[in-house]
């Protein structure tokens, strides 16, 4: 195997595996009285949360914002993360003067279950062998990390949300949000996702876990009874999943087909171009902060999330009554999770007679845009949670 | 398709009371305070706005990205659609009004948008401008061209409105497919209304635009 990727360093993958137990985040632990009960059918239990918190909670207890990061972000939002030293992974949205200002609400960002930054997961250790959980960690599902996240929300005493908001993966979870629990749900801002995971997605997913399963470090999920952990596979399904995050356009603005450090081709597969050596980069830096096993259950989740699917194949169901105000928002250029998905669950809230925004943000900038500065992005997000701080009695103006 | 798109009523500025158009003015005094409402084509959202501040329930549709977001921006429930394609999309008696200002001349297909609108809501409100007016008749008549107005000043080869209709045509429509006129106002130039119970004829002489409340009819 060409060197696709550095090894990471012991020092930060100690740290990652250190915080997947004892995190550097606030935690909450449920005990035998209160187990997950999980879609496949299992009482996980105990498990704990690991969430990140920002501003005060004030006397109503009604303006309580949970965001709901994607599939491999964290709850380090808007802090500097405890792995990688890098600034919170949202803080173009959260922070003072942006749209989600902590000093107007309580925001509130947990790490969802079956994740490596603290909450339960497969690189947890599993109390009943004393070893990581590995491959004996129960299949989890998007609506079990909300019903999960729901637990946190009680523990915490709230009783509303005042706003559910997420892109991607994140945005899955805040529609389940929505359909499971509605009235806890006041205004929910889904951005670059779908009420189902299409097959070309799951496609790419599978893709990625192959890439991982592949990897001979991986020892069928017990590489850390090794002490080493897949990264070359991880690495390549991180590469894969990058291309599916970014468009042609924003790509080749980037890239174009230059050269990395060179003049001429050296007739190898060294990273000539530009674009190969951003992504193996990309790949290495993503192998130091995320577990290999959580990659693949967090990407199952994803694969088996279909709202309709759960309420007889109708989508407008799942919404039947729903009182939130919602606001969706699509970027032009992002094929994984095209305007067409965003306009298919826009039909159905019109369909339940919800309370619903649509805007579809023109960029070149894929997928990922929801995690950039794009300024429209921010100014209808600001506006929605202005207009629905108003219908909520929120005395501060939200940034 | 925004109405500044299709139509720019600049004219109308002049008019204004508050900052509301005077014809968005006319329309919202046709709704019921606490009723639901759908804005079909609601541009950047000042007829729907003029709404809410009036403790109306409203939603838009709008045809251009720039104008959602827009309106989006102002904190309206607004989604990006199309009159023609995406009103099918509502169910039965979703709304107690839906509206469809300024915009039922740039649609393809009138007469089903028409039909989808009494579908969707209990009551319709449908502005339009009057290709009847006596202005579009002297320039057609003498000048041989097709009219231009202050309020429609785009050429014919460059405009989005492709189902012009003049006051007449529109209520012979109404009686065709079954629809009941509640209320019927022809405004003039700067929007305001033609007060006086005059015949048809002379509102198809005189009226600029027409702004009608329909409900649906006992049967075609």
């Amino acid at each position: 195997m060409v060197g696709v990727t550095s090894v990471p360093s012991p020092a930060i993958a100690e740290e990652r595996s250190h915080e997947a137990d004892h995190p550097s985040s606030q935690v909450a632990y449920f005990g035998a009285e209160q187990p997950l009960s999980l879609d496949c059918g299992i009482d996980l239990s105990p498990f704990q949360i690991a969430y990140q918190t920002y501003g005060e909670l004030n006397a109503e207890r009604s303006n309580a914002v949970l965001i709901c990061h994607a599939l491999t972000g964290d709850q380090h939002v808007a802090n500097v993360h405890p792995v990688t030293g890098k600034p919170g992974w949202w803080e173009t949205l959260v922070g003072p003067g942006r749209p989600l200002d902590p000093s107007h609400y309580f925001i509130i960002c947990a790490n969802v279950i079956g994740g490596c930054m603290g909450s339960t997961g497969p690189a947890s250790l599993n109390p009943a062998t004393g070893k990581v959980w590995g491959l004996d960690f129960p299949i989890i599902t998007i609506p079990d990390m909300v019903r999960a996240q729901a637990m946190l929300i009680d523990r915490l005493g709230i009783d509303t949300l005042f706003a559910v908001v997420g892109g991607s993966m994140g945005g899955m979870q805040v529609l389940q949000w929505t359909a499971a629990y509605p009235g806890r749900v006041f205004s929910a801002l889904a951005i670059a996702c779908s009420t189902r995971h299409s097959a070309q997605n799951i496609a790419f997913h599978e893709l990625g876990r192959q890439a991982v399963m592949a990897d001979p470090d991986w020892h069928n999920g017990r590489y850390t009874d090794h002490g080493i952990h897949p990264h070359r596979g991880l690495a390549v399904a991180r590469m894969a999943a990058h291309i599916t995050y970014l468009s042609d356009a924003a790509l080749h603005r980037k890239f174009g087909r230059r050269m990395q450090d060179r003049e001429l081709p050296t007739f190898s597969f060294d990273a000539d171009f530009q674009v190969e050596s951003y992504l193996r980069y990309q790949g290495s830096s993503f192998v130091e902060r995320f577990d290999a096993n959580s990659y693949l259950y967090l990407t199952r989740a994803m694969d088996y999330f279909d709202i309709a699917g759960d309420h007889g194949g109708v989508l407008a169901k799942a919404f039947a009554g729903v009182k939130t105000r919602f606001c969706v928002v699509s970027f032009t250029s992002d094929w994984l999770f095209p305007t067409s998905e965003s306009r298919a669950l826009v039909h159905a809230l019109n369909a339940s007679s919800a309370r619903v925004s649509f805007a579809e943000i023109e960029t070149d900038r894929g997928h990922d845009a929801f995690l950039l500065d794009v300024p429209e992005f921010f100014d209808i997000s600001r506006a929605f949670l202005q207009s629905a701080g108003k219908a909520r009695g929120l005395n501060g103006k939200g940034g | 398709m925004s109405v500044q798109e299709v139509l720019p009523l600049d004219g109308l500025a002049a008019e204004q009371e508050g900052h509301y158009r005077s014809d968005h003015l006319l329309v919202a005094e046709m709704v019921r305070r606490g009723s639901k409402v759908l804005d079909v084509g609601c541009g950047d959202g000042d007829l729907l706005q003029l709404l809410e501040n009036r403790g109306i329930d409203g939603r838009g549709i709008e045809l251009s990205r720039e104008g959602v977001n827009r309106c989006v921006a102002k904190g309206l429930a607004v989604v990006q659609g199309d009159a023609d394609t995406d009103l099918i999309n509502y169910p039965d008696d979703a709304f107690d009004y839906v509206i469809l200002s300024q915009t039922l001349q740039a649609t393809r297909q009138p007469k089903v948008v028409l039909e989808n609108l009494l579908r969707i809501g209990h009551r319709a409100i449908v502005s339009f401008p009057n290709f009847g007016y006596w202005k579009m008749r002297l320039q057609l008549l003498i000048g041989g061209h097709m009219p231009r107005t202050e309020n429609l000043p785009a050429t014919w080869y460059d405009t989005a409105n492709i189902h012009f209709c003049t006051i007449k045509d529109f209520v012979q429509l109404c009686d065709e497919i079954g629809v009941k006129m509640e209320r019927a106002e022809a405004l003039d130039l700067y929007g305001r209304p033609l007060r006086l119970r005059l015949p048809w004829w002379v509102w198809n002489l005189f009226g600029e635009q027409g702004v009608f409340l329909l409900s649906r009819g006992g049967g075609k």
